[in-house]
């Protein structure tokens, strides 16, 4: 046992006073402790939780930028801008998203197959980004939605410019249209530039001008509490909020003109073809169109899988730009470009005449190569085979020229290779050029000597684009100057309506061809249209100005536009396709058009009356004679634009103020 | 004599000694008082802006607080000698009630601590952060100090019997303040060096296991502390924001009601346990600094005041309030910053709302009167 202990008063005070001194000791150490812990929490390292602070109250709203209109040549609009209503999505607010998107379904705010397609837009966006799920809703959605608006949180209404062409259709194959950003379109953008933007440029020039046209956004900061709820007073924390204002797009000048543009559009209605018209001293595009062509509000509205679906399966290929991709034959159309080699290369003499009976003997062998309609030419010389458009004769130059003679000329009229015209899309065709040779044909192995000779009537392993054909009528009507098509002809800048004009581009000159040879050419093409034998001589009748012609009529095996040279496996004959060029007024050319109309039989009777209705609608006054010629020299800019147009919408409102616009 | 005090004196030494003299008749110590007061005061400011200036917040807590003053007035009054008789009492008290709790209490968010005494809801809990302490002291009075092994054994029942119930409930903040409130009184009655440090290890050891029965969220929080960017939505928002707060408000703070981690809502239970961040982020470190000048100055005065006492059982009741009182600031400040985990300690005089202001005053009328009666006792 222990012994027995008694309580000593002055020791256990002394043991206290020990222990609260220790204790004492203790707790200032604590204190210390947790005073290093407060320097460094708010001495150290204040900067990164300032930063962390700032970064967890203030959100950054996007506040997007107009996007630029779209004018043809004389100011009127094309593509413009309209307030509507979208329906957003914010994911980071969204407690289960599949049922509220569901949830929309049912309400028939949202069509179930676009479920999918949405879902991925979703995911690929920041959590906090809002998506536009929804776009152009009408007033009775609205309606439907605001009254149900509680069961969505995370979703709303938010006014925002949507594109609107108002003319629908008309040259959506030139403009293109905008639509939904997909996910995958999502990857290669700057998220910061799209960000509250629903839509991007996907084709024409909305898609190639897409930078100068979208602007940069601007942005708003709000003070947002933890749940994400915007503080309305925000007192004194509002101090600090930056807002930055947007710059609107540049407004995009086209060289088209819309009268052109809508009577070729009209001329081609309820046939499948395509009409280019341009300017041959500058490049500038008048008139683009292919046949039938779709609204491309479609898209810009964000189009439903169901309408895309349909638009897709139609079999006359609306989506299909016949103008910029539609790989054909040219048929007869290229003999002038042939005969200009011929002579220049000195392989023929203009002025002797061959007898040319209703075929052509290969020398060698069997084969018979006939005329189209098996008629006898008679006595003719270069002049009267282009008039006539014979085509024993050329059958006989093309042999005589060789297919390495024809392919090293065909480039210099820029076929077999793209125009480089600015915008995207736009398919090369195909020319027997050397390397193409040296590539599918080595040694010209399996190349056979007919398939030379019909060369010389456009046929074979020869395909070209209406744009093409286009580009190659304006370097005849030039006597050989190639410009780079083109459809942009200025920026203009939406606040100070200052305009930068695009010089246009020349990229070639055919000065090996000497004006002798011009002469004769371009005379057997005005001979085309005047002469009683030419081809297109009672279409072209009686015209006030003289007009440089040629017919061509294709006959095909059709093949798909990027399977060239897959002869074998499409033997599908069909209706021949017609074609017809010209330029006008021959001596001094201000347009130049290629016209194709699919199937249309006889290149005369099928393209020709188009091509002169559009250049008489762009030559001809109202008393139905010949224009001034517009003082202008081959640089200048397009008349009639002037500095300032009425856009419709004021540019220089935010897109909030014109959402409140009535 | 009082009559040439009055008449050399100025004014205000008048007023002064007039004050001093009230003091007195209220056996309030002066010096504490002030301390006191100072803080509650400056709790008061900063309430004002955690609450998002809301008036009925400020009343509450002014009509908790002058609930708890006259607690304090009344408990002063106490002779030390009725407390000492009266602990064991109001410690089986305490027992009861907490059986009663187990048995019939007031479930409010998932935890079982009130009682429902009509109008009030009474949680026994409180009572036991006083009653364990004075029980210990208690025991501690009648023997020969320092206390032997078996006297620890007793006093590790006292305080472990009521520790356990308040754990149950679950309530671990409280049961963690109860253990702290009655190991002050023995580490007061002087533990030997070795005997101390062997404690913390066996502390430490069935800490360790009692990590195997705590409850999800209670070790969540533990683990969270430990790492707390693991969970930056779930348990370790609660760390990450109040980091923010004090860390962002910087040497000098973002001004009053200008701290956007506590006007926004980023930090959570801004007005109670991280009423302290608030402080960081609007008064910044200077802030800081001030409030824990005080809690000092409160600390230092009542351990002076405990070592004044004549008496066993009034020293070591009087040191276990001042050091608990500092083991609450301690836990709180190193909870907000992140040195210790998450336990909910409010910041006493200062975090809004609960028994807490009432419970602190009524400890400190427990020291002041062990301090006015000194000379009366033997």
């Amino acid at each position: 046992m222990s012994p027995v202990r008694i309580k000593e008063h002055w020791r256990e005070q002394r043991i206290f006073n020990r222990r609260a001194w220790f204790a004492g000791v203790l707790m200032l150490l604590a204190g210390l402790a947790v005073l290093g812990r407060l320097y460094y929490l708010q001495v150290v390292r204040q900067h990164y939780y300032e930063v962390l602070s700032i970064d967890n109250g203030v959100r950054t709203v996007p506040i997007p930028a107009a996007r630029g209109l779209i004018l043809d040549r004389n100011g009127e609009v094309i593509a413009s801008n309209r307030p509507t209503f979208d329906l957003e999505l914010t994911p980071d607010e969204v407690p289960d998203l599949h049922d509220e998107l569901e949830h929309l379904v049912r309400l028939g705010l949202l069509q179930r197959t676009d479920l999918p397609q949405l879902i991925r837009a979703i995911d690929s966006r920041q959590r906090f980004d809002t998506v536009p799920i929804r776009l152009d809703l009408s007033a009775q959605e609205v309606a439907r939605f605001a009254v149900r608006r509680y069961e969505f949180p995370g979703i709303d209404v938010s006014p925002r410019q949507a594109r609107w062409y108002p003319f629908g259709k008309l040259a959506v194959a030139a403009v293109g249209y905008v639509g939904t950003i997909s996910a995958s379109e999502l990857a290669h953008l700057n998220p910061a530039e799209y960000a509250g933007t629903a839509v991007i440029g996907q084709t024409g020039v909305e898609a190639a001008y897409e930078k100068d046209l979208h602007g940069t956004n601007g942005y708003r900061q709000i003070l947002v509490d933890a749940l994400g709820r915007p503080v309305r007073r925000p007192g004194a924390l509002g101090k600090e909020l930056h807002f930055k204002a947007p710059v609107p797009g540049d407004d995009v000048i086209l060289s088209l003109d819309l009268k052109l543009q809508r009577l070729a559009e009209q001329l081609l209605k309820g046939q499948d073809g395509a009409v280019v018209a341009l300017d041959p001293w500058t490049g500038d595009i008048i008139a683009m169109a292919s046949s039938p062509g779709f609204d491309p509000n479609l898209f810009a509205r964000g189009i439903s899988e169901k309408q895309y679906e349909a638009l897709v399966a139609n079999p006359r290929l609306p989506l299909f730009n016949r103008a910029l991709r539609a790989q054909l034959p040219s048929g007869s159309t290229i003999k002038p470009g042939l005969a200009l080699g011929a002579l220049t290369e000195g392989m023929v003499n203009p002025d002797k005449r061959i007898f040319a009976g209703s075929a052509w003997h290969l020398p060698g062998s069997g084969h018979l190569f006939h005329n189209a309609a098996h008629e006898v030419c008679g006595w003719v010389g270069l002049r009267m085979a282009i008039i006539m458009s014979c085509d024993v004769y050329f059958y006989r130059l093309a042999f005589k020229m060789g297919v390495d003679r024809i392919g090293a000329w065909l480039p210099n009229f820029g076929f077999g290779s793209p125009t480089g015209i600015d915008i995207p899309g736009e398919l090369p065709g195909l020319a027997p050029t050397p390397s193409w040779m040296a590539k599918h044909y080595p040694h010209d192995r399996g190349w056979y000597p007919g398939d030379t000779v019909i060369l010389g009537i456009g046929q074979g392993k020869f395909l070209t684009t209406p744009l093409q054909l286009a580009h190659y009528t304006g370097v005849l009507a030039t006597r050989g100057l190639s410009f780079e098509p083109r459809l942009v002809t200025g920026l203009r800048n939406p606040r100070t309506h200052q305009i930068h004009w695009k010089r246009p581009i020349l990229d070639g000159n055919l000065t090996m061809i000497s004006p002798a040879s011009w002469k004769v050419v371009i005379g057997a093409m005005v001979g085309v249209t005047t002469n009683r034998r030419g081809t297109a001589y009672w279409e072209m009748i009686n015209s006030p100005y003289p007009i440089a012609g040629k017919t061509g009529t294709a006959q095909l095996t059709r093949e798909q536009a990027n399977e060239v040279g897959n002869e074998k496996t499409g033997p599908e004959k069909l209706r021949d396709d017609a074609w017809f060029i010209a330029f006008a007024p021959a001596q001094a050319p201000r347009i130049a058009v290629a016209v194709l109309v699919e199937h249309a039989g006889y290149g005369a009777t099928g393209a020709a009356p188009i091509a002169r209705k559009l250049m008489n609608a762009y030559l001809l006054g109202p008393n139905g004679k010949l224009l001034p010629a517009a003082p202008r020299g081959p640089y200048s800019e397009p008349r009639g634009i002037r500095p300032r147009v009425d856009a419709g919408v004021d540019p220089t409102l935010t897109p909030l103020q014109r959402a409140a616009e009535p | 004599m009082i009559h040439e005090e009055i008449s050399t004196d100025s004014r205000a030494r008048r007023t002064l000694s007039g004050a001093a003299r009230v003091l007195l008749a209220l056996k309030v110590d002066g010096p504490l008082a002030v301390g006191l007061a100072l803080t509650a005061a400056y709790g008061l400011v900063v309430l004002y802006s955690a609450s998002a200036e809301s008036t009925p917040m400020l009343v509450r807590t002014v009509l908790r607080l002058l609930l708890g003053i006259i607690i304090m007035l009344a408990v002063v009054r106490i002779s030390p000698n009725l407390l000492r008789r009266a602990s064991p009492w109001l410690y089986g008290l305490g027992i009861v009630l907490l059986l009663a709790v187990a048995a019939v209490g007031h479930v409010h968010l998932g935890a079982k601590r009130w009682l429902d005494l009509g109008p009030i809801h009474f949680q026994p809990s409180e009572l036991m952060k006083l009653a364990v302490p004075m029980m210990c002291a208690w025991y501690l009075h009648e023997r020969p100090l320092p206390p032997r092994w078996s006297d620890l054994g007793m006093l590790a029942l006292i305080i472990l019997a009521p520790v356990g119930l308040v754990a149950k409930e679950p309530d671990l903040g409280t049961a963690a303040l109860i253990t702290a409130a009655g190991a002050m009184v023995v580490f007061l009655a002087g533990l030997r060096a070795r005997t101390l440090i062997a404690l913390l290890l066996l502390a430490l050891a069935a800490g360790a296991a009692g990590l195997r029965f705590m409850h999800g969220y209670q070790r969540e929080r533990l683990l969270t502390f430990l790492n707390p960017e693991a969970h930056p939505l779930g348990a370790g928002y609660h760390i990450i924001q109040s980091q923010i707060a004090v860390g962002s408000g910087g040497l000098f703070g973002k001004g009053w009601m200008a701290g956007s981690q506590a006007q926004l809502d980023f930090l959570p239970e801004r007005t109670t346990d991280f009423i302290f961040a608030v402080i960081g982020e609007e008064f910044g470190l200077l802030g800081l600094a001030l409030l824990l000048l005080l809690y000092t100055f409160v600390i230092g005065r009542s351990i002076y005041l405990a070592m004044q006492c004549p008496d066993t059982f009034s020293r070591l009741l009087g040191g276990s309030v001042a050091l608990t009182f500092f083991v609450y600031v301690f836990i709180n400040a190193g909870m907000v910053t992140g040195l210790v985990p998450v336990v909910g300690v409010p910041l006493p005089l200062v975090s809004y709302g609960g028994s807490s202001v009432v419970t602190v005053l009524t400890g400190f009328g427990i020291l002041m009167a062990l301090y006015s009666h000194r000379k009366l006792m033997g």
